[in-house]
């Protein structure tokens, strides 16, 4: 040692077993976004799964609001290093939304408000991993945070967690998202540290 | 496993206002990258321990020299000790290239808006110089916000009037002597003319704190440009 930073002591000792390999601790709730905030009135919003044959099933505001809401505490990590932990969120398991839709697909597409996308192995929106999320810390979500309502998958790093989602698209084939396309892991493990396609 | 982190030897440092510096490294083997790009810098302690954040480049690559932008954040892990602890002749860890959105090519021959908001400039400056590098006909204009004259980074650079770069500085708290617009938060009439300079086919590369990002963007749209033409980069 001593070879890197000569002087450098740092802080978050001790927090090992919560904290991912190259993540710091943080209080704030940073925002990362690619462009501008879409604006998305409860009114018009819809929620969408489609499958690989082009079936679709939707819901409206009220109709997500309806089925049955679980309250979840999860800590959550940015691929930009930041982790914060124990984030409260109430929403609807993803779950509840592929209940009834029959496909054969083992991937799935978030499609947002504004164009993001970003990929997943289906099973990992499954079984209570994953959930569409429209209150944190019980306030309405904020658009800045992805608001009225956004993906969260906290076992992977957050931009899998997609701000402002419309759809679930099924898929046969993986097909890489917005940041999955430029440079950023297709799977994205924060345990694994599965940053860049280097990694 | 990991991508390599290369060592990084810091070789200058130039203060850019009373807590932001720029730092000078150079870092054998390094694969050149393109302006807009951030690296991750880690330290480690005695004992071992690491710690890791992203750091904006403010300069196209000179061969095995890059430089990045460090705004000493009061209570930072990082920040206050890269910004004036870390000596000169010490070395470092980065990792990157990263990020291959919020960039711009010198192949790139559409005119470009540059907003940022304080420290934001970082990886504006780095397309400023990249673009003044490439000798770039591309019509680029920068609006920059920051709080006092004081809070202005790379005063040489930016105040300048060089080719093809119209600089529009909003001051936020207090104004530079002679100012004429009085000090206040970035408004939608302050980027309407800038925005009607930018044909449609222009891009926007917006960076600084969130709630600048969000308020030029919001601006932005009202203008009536195209979301998918607003590239972002939100600090904090």
């Amino acid at each position: 040692m001593g070879t890197f930073s000569p002087g450098f002591h740092g802080r978050a000792r001790g927090l090992a077993d919560k904290l991912p390999p190259g993540q710091y601790p943080t209080e704030s709730f940073p925002v990362l976004s690619a462009g501008p905030t879409p604006r998305v009135p409860t009114e018009t919003w819809t929620f969408t799964v489609t499958t690989e044959n082009g079936d679709s099933r939707g819901w409206t505001w009220d109709e997500m609001m309806a089925l049955p809401q679980e309250d979840t505490v999860h800590d959550i990590h940015c691929v930009t290093r930041w982790s914060k932990f124990d984030t409260p969120w109430r929403g609807v398991p993803v779950d509840a939304f592929l209940e009834d839709v029959e496909t054969a697909a083992d991937y799935a597409v978030a499609v947002s408000h504004g164009g993001y996308t970003t990929n997943l192995p289906l099973e990992d929106l499954l079984d209570g991993k994953a959930w569409v999320v429209h209150t944190y810390d019980g306030f309405p979500l904020s658009p800045e945070h992805g608001g009225p309502a956004r993906l969260l998958v906290p076992h992977l790093y957050f931009w899998k967690s997609a701000k402002w989602v419309r759809e679930l698209r099924l898929t046969l084939e993986d097909e890489p998202g917005f940041w999955e396309s430029v440079g950023y892991h297709n799977y994205g493990d924060p345990w694994r540290e599965q940053r860049t396609w280097d990694d | 496993m990991a991508a390599d982190w290369r060592r990084a030897h810091l070789v200058e440092r130039l203060p850019q206002t009373a807590t932001a510096r720029s730092l000078a490294f150079t870092v054998p083997g390094w694969p050149g990258h393109l302006a807009g790009q951030h690296v991750d810098v880690r330290l480690t302690g005695d004992d071992g321990y690491q710690a890791a954040r992203s750091y904006s480049l403010a300069a196209p690559a000179e061969g095995e020299r890059i430089e990045l932008g460090v705004q000493a954040v009061a209570d930072g892990e990082v920040s206050p000790y890269l910004a004036d602890g870390l000596p000169v002749g010490a070395d470092v860890e980065v990792r990157g290239p990263l990020g291959f959105w919020f960039v711009w090519r010198p192949e790139q021959t559409g005119p470009v808006l540059l907003v940022g908001g304080g420290s934001g400039v970082v990886p504006l400056t780095a397309m400023i110089r990249a673009h003044r590098e490439a000798k770039s006909p591309s019509d680029f204009q920068l609006v920059y916000s920051v709080r006092t004259p004081e809070d202005f980074w790379y005063g040489d650079l930016l105040s300048e009037g060089a080719d093809h770069l119209d600089v529009d500085v909003l001051y936020t708290r207090r104004a530079a002597p002679g100012s004429s617009r009085a000090p206040g938060r970035i408004s939608a009439d302050d980027l309407r003319g800038h925005v009607s300079r930018l044909a449609g086919a222009g891009t926007v590369f917006v960076c600084g704190p969130t709630a600048f990002v969000e308020a030029v963007s919001d601006h932005l749209v009202d203008l009536g440009r195209d979301s998918g033409s607003i590239r972002t980069e939100r600090f904090g």
